[in-house]
């Protein structure tokens, strides 16, 4: 049980992180392709009987430079797709050479946080820390390429670089979680916590921080409820993820009908419709 | 030339009742994808045809757990889904791949509970990767009046459309001064696209349903400018990459490891791959 807390609070923490960028790129779809692709590498580990984390890296690790690569060319997100079924094909392959997986695969996808031995503690946390690492050391030019790209390039930042670096720590990230708590969970807080925490704040860092909290308050919770109830975690994370959002949805357009009342409808709020962006992107949009 | 034919078409393809099911609805699913696929990739809406074939699995099981058949489960709940993404935002570039998002979160988050219930009270732990994989070779042959009618309402959809539909996929700001309510036309063609890719993903499983939507719709999409002329190439090379994998995981019985015979689904998507690829030297050399 106390693994299971450590381990899901450490995915939290990379996952409110990297989610916060994400969400900003507007790379959602990549962040649903590279963990679920990835799950082939499992399969195709297990086949040859090596580590399955070194085939989840490895096919995590193609997969997203190769969307990178590809999407310079093609249309990213048909890029993102073919090389989504490219990876999930090879794994039904793999799957259909091996007959013992099939219950495996239901665990890779939507994860077994309780079941989680103290061994993989140390391995994920060491996996986390580059990861936040690499996100502290791209910090500026990453926020600046993902808001601005032109201006970033302008600057000497190569948004197709940045691009390649995101990918390689989206897949760091989705390596070090899928084996501990499935492709599912690591979505589900990826989009969920981010999305909201734009809804209460424009400011990058607190944005970041709010969404790192708001991913551990989910994983919590989900942790909590999934022992009392004996349902699936990945259950409670996905609800309480869209639950979240909706209320970060909420809270954005509350806020904006009082700002239309207090301006006297001045024509200051924004006519787009729908929920806000955050202010960093407002400028972009 | 006997010789030759038994060696690509191994014995008792043409006699075989499973093979022929697997061509027909294999043939009407992949020109439905093709043609709506090509909406689905100018718009960019490729997350969002990806995701309602995985959320297609939670209608699936949630219908299994009910012991209705699967496809209306699939239908429905991919129908609610294209709304609530339609009401999230789909419509707009910046909240599209996000409102897939969030909708694809909660429906996953809601398939493993289902998944979760069958393993606990109908003892079926295979569930999961059933109705994620498919098997082509696993149709009934009852289902094709139900694939006909789900295909031609899609392509009805999408045909009755077309011009609108066209206009503001390329441009949403011309359509709108045209007068065409771009944000109705927009509803309507995610309807269509939950209908497509609910068929697809009941009858050859969600890996292919996306492969035929976007694969042969990008290809077509690369190789000529004209939207008509894409729809027909994207139908054909879908089509010829449904027979031609239907025939090598036919042949494939015969391969290594013996006796399995490889998955449908690994031939055609590489085969829809490779031709992406070449298609993307063809129009640089161009």
């Amino acid at each position: 049980m106390i693994n299971a807390w450590t381990v899901a609070s450490i995915v939290a923490v990379v996952a409110g992180l990297v989610g916060f960028f994400t969400v900003l790129r507007g790379s959602a779809f990549v962040a649903h392709a590279v963990p679920n692709g990835s799950f082939a590498g499992a399969a195709g580990a297990n086949l040859l009987g090596i580590s399955t984390l070194f085939g989840l890296g490895v096919f995590s690790l193609l997969g997203a430079l190769g969307i990178g690569l590809l999407g310079r060319r093609g249309r990213h997100d048909a890029v993102t797709a073919l090389a989504l079924v490219a990876m999930l094909a090879l794994g039904s392959l793999f799957l259909s050479f091996s007959s013992e997986y099939a219950p495996e695969v239901y665990s890779l996808l939507f994860g077994e946080v309780l079941g989680i031995a103290s061994n993989e503690v140390a391995p994920t946390a060491a996996l986390a820390l580059v990861c936040v690492a690499a996100i502290m050391l791209l910090y500026r030019p990453l926020l600046l390429s993902s808001v601005l790209a032109e201006v970033g390039e302008a600057r000497g930042v190569s948004a197709f670089r940045i691009e390649l670096c995101f990918l390689a720590v989206l897949a760091l990230a989705s390596t070090m979680t899928v084996p501990v708590v499935g492709t599912l969970l690591i979505f589900s807080l990826m989009i969920g916590a981010p999305a909201a925490a734009r809804s209460f704040t424009d400011r990058p860092p607190v944005a970041m921080a709010l969404s790192v909290a708001i991913a551990l308050i989910i994983v919590w919770s989900a942790i909590a409820a999934s022992y009392e109830t004996n349902y699936p975690v990945g259950f409670f994370v996905g609800s309480v993820s869209a639950g979240v959002y909706a209320l970060g949805r909420g809270w954005a357009a509350w806020r904006r009908g009082r700002t239309i009342q207090v301006g006297g409808g001045s024509g200051a709020s924004p006519a787009t419709g729908g929920g806000r962006h955050g202010g960093v992107s407002t400028i972009v949009t | 030339m006997s010789a030759v034919t038994g060696a690509i078409f191994a014995s008792g393809f043409f006699s075989s009742e499973a093979v022929r099911v697997a061509v027909v609805v294999g043939g009407v699913v992949a020109i439905v994808s093709g043609s709506v696929g090509v909406f689905t990739v100018m718009r960019g809406q490729s997350f969002a045809g990806e995701a309602l074939g995985d959320i297609g699995t939670t209608g699936g099981s949630g219908a299994f757990l009910a012991g209705v058949g699967p496809l209306w489960g699939i239908v429905a709940i991919d129908v609610v889904a294209a709304a609530v993404m339609e009401l999230i935002g789909i419509q707009r570039p910046r909240g599209r791949d996000l409102a897939t998002g969030i909708v694809l979160g909660a429906a996953l988050g809601l398939a493993a509970l289902l998944l979760y219930l069958e393993s606990t009270y109908r003892n079926t732990t295979g569930a999961a990767v059933t109705i994620l994989f498919g098997s082509v070779f696993a149709i009934a042959a009852s289902t094709i009046p139900v694939v006909a009618l789900l295909g031609v309402a899609a392509l009805a959809i999408v045909a009755a459309l077309y011009r609108p539909l066209l206009l503001s996929s390329v441009s949403t700001e011309m359509a709108a001064a045209r007068g065409i309510p771009v944000r109705v036309v927009g509803a309507l063609y995610l309807l269509a696209l939950a209908l497509a890719v609910a068929l697809a993903a009941m009858t050859i499983g969600t890996i292919l349903s996306t492969a035929l939507l976007i694969g042969p719709a990008a290809t077509a999409l690369r190789l000529t400018r004209r939207p008509g002329l894409a729809i027909v190439v994207a139908g054909m090379i879908g089509v010829a990459a449904m027979w031609l994998g239907v025939l090598l995981a036919y042949d494939s019985f015969y391969w290594p490891p013996h006796g399995t015979g490889w998955p449908v689904s690994f031939f055609v998507v590489m085969l829809i791959f490779f031709v992406y690829l070449l298609s993307g030297l063809c129009s640089r050399a161009s």
